[in-house]
């Protein structure tokens, strides 16, 4: 008998923590979005990781390795983001997201924010590889274009 | 009767006394006289304390970018618990902006909180780390401030609630919190001075990182030891060493690009603070990280 209460307790709180799951992943495609767009970020941070390293002087400047990072930039900002961002995966939407819903009442802002980073990181990519100078130079406007959109659309920590 | 009357009379004069003292002590007041005599502005010196000083991040217009940061219209609300604040208009423009000010009169408002008409400001304005400025700076601020745009849309008014909306109880909270102390003393070398000074002085860091208490007074015993964000959202970080383990490169960086170590980037006011200290040199930049790392270390 008491055997069977555990279990029953048992049975109980794993189904207490999976409703708890699936109420912050209500849609599972929305759980998948928000996943896959945090690992674009996480993305973007690795590459901005090897500039900023070789901008900061924590790395030695290799040219080949700069032109490599910041060409991945250039490939991740192109890539098209449509069905990473579904309705419903706002952080008022759903846990797990810092995603304001700003970004889905303000398309055009948002677009003009895509544009500014595929920019800024085709003016790190014309120059990460030419010398550590000019890498150090372009860090400065990635970072405002990365932080415009952080800013406006971001829920602080 | 008599006797009455003679006690009346006394308590009126003690009660006129004692608030003709207290307006005394608190009265606005401006420098010490002479403190911007003879000084000469140098516009290309004031750019950088305009950035430093971070008077783009209030006075731009909300949201403004690029060149338009340089028009200083001001409307930028400010969510306290004693209501909203709104920045001021302080172009060029001479009746809606601050056009005819002196240097003296940008001096005795940007250190002494004080207005050209003698009024108290709210220290919303942050006067008590600007009070730790070189009058020469404040000089080449006003030579460089000259040279931006003029806007002639009129200044938001304050939306702050009684008894705040009454300017003279500033004399009383000045008197309590107004100091010209600096907060971090002791045996400094060349590079953390000048980091002193751009974070203390111009940079007004502690304004936001350093708490304040029910009266709005700044906890000095918790220097830059941040709390919750008075607009009620979030919290403002502890960047003594007992919070930030950042390297100094890593500080220098962040306020150079915006990027943290992690590579995640400046969000929130920082993200309009590092707008003003990416024009700093790398110089100063590595100087506001010296004196980080100098400031007594609060868990």
């Amino acid at each position: 008998m008491k055997k069977l209460t555990l279990a029953a307790a048992a049975l109980a709180a794993l189904g207490i923590a999976g409703a708890a799951i699936g109420a912050s992943h209500a849609d599972p495609a929305v759980g998948a979005a928000i996943k896959a767009r945090k690992a674009t970020m996480q993305l973007y941070a690795f590459n901005l990781g090897q500039l900023g390293a070789m901008a900061k002087g924590d790395m030695e400047y290799n040219a080949a390795a700069a032109q490599a990072a910041a060409d991945n930039l250039v490939a991740i900002s192109g890539t098209n983001q449509m069905a990473l961002w579904p309705e419903g995966s706002d952080n008022a939407s759903v846990e797990g997201t810092r995603a304001l819903p700003a970004i889905w009442e303000d398309m055009e802002g948002i677009t003009k924010s895509a544009a500014a980073l595929q920019t800024a990181s085709a003016d790190m990519a014309a120059v990460a590889g030419t010398d550590l100078a000019s890498l150090q130079g372009a860090m400065g406007p990635l970072g405002g274009a990365c932080g415009a959109c952080h800013k406006a659309y971001r829920a602080a920590d | 009767m008599y006797m009455f009357l003679r006690i009346v009379f006394i308590a009126v004069v003690l009660a006129v006394l004692g608030g003709g003292a207290f307006w005394m002590i608190t009265r606005p007041a401006p420098m010490a006289a002479g403190t911007y005599e003879g000084l000469t502005g140098d516009p290309v010196q004031g750019e950088t304390v305009f950035w430093a000083g971070g008077c783009a991040a209030c006075h731009a217009a909300p949201g403004a970018e690029g060149e338009a940061r340089l028009v200083l219209v001001g409307g930028m609300p400010f969510k306290t618990q004693f209501g909203t604040f709104h920045a001021p208009n302080i172009s060029s423009d001479p009746k809606a902006g601050i056009g005819d000010w002196s240097v003296a009169d940008l001096g005795n408002a940007m250190q002494a909180g004080v207005s050209p008409q003698g009024a108290h400001y709210y220290p919303v304005f942050p006067y008590t780390s600007y009070v730790h400025a070189t009058p020469q700076d404040i000089a080449d601020l006003h030579a460089f401030m000259a040279t931006l745009p003029a806007d002639p849309t009129p200044s938001v008014p304050h939306d702050v609630g009684f008894p705040f909306s009454v300017r003279a109880s500033l004399g009383g909270w000045k008197l309590l919190f107004f100091t010209d102390d600096w907060a971090v003393t002791g045996d400094l070398d060349a590079q953390q001075l000048r980091g002193r000074y751009l974070v203390e002085a111009l940079g007004h860091c502690a304004e936001c990182h350093t708490p304040r208490n029910a009266l709005g007074g700044a906890e000095r015993s918790r220097w830059l030891a941040g709390g919750p964000n008075p607009s009620g959202q979030g919290s403002i970080p502890n960047i003594t060493p007992g919070g930030l383990s950042w390297s100094e490169g890593d500080i220098a960086e962040y306020l150079k690009s915006g990027f943290t170590p992690e590579f995640d980037v400046a969000g929130g006011e920082m993200a309009d603070v590092v707008k003003n200290t990416a024009h700093l040199s790398d110089e100063d930049r590595a100087a506001i990280a010296s004196y980080l790392k100098i400031v007594p270390a609060i868990q």
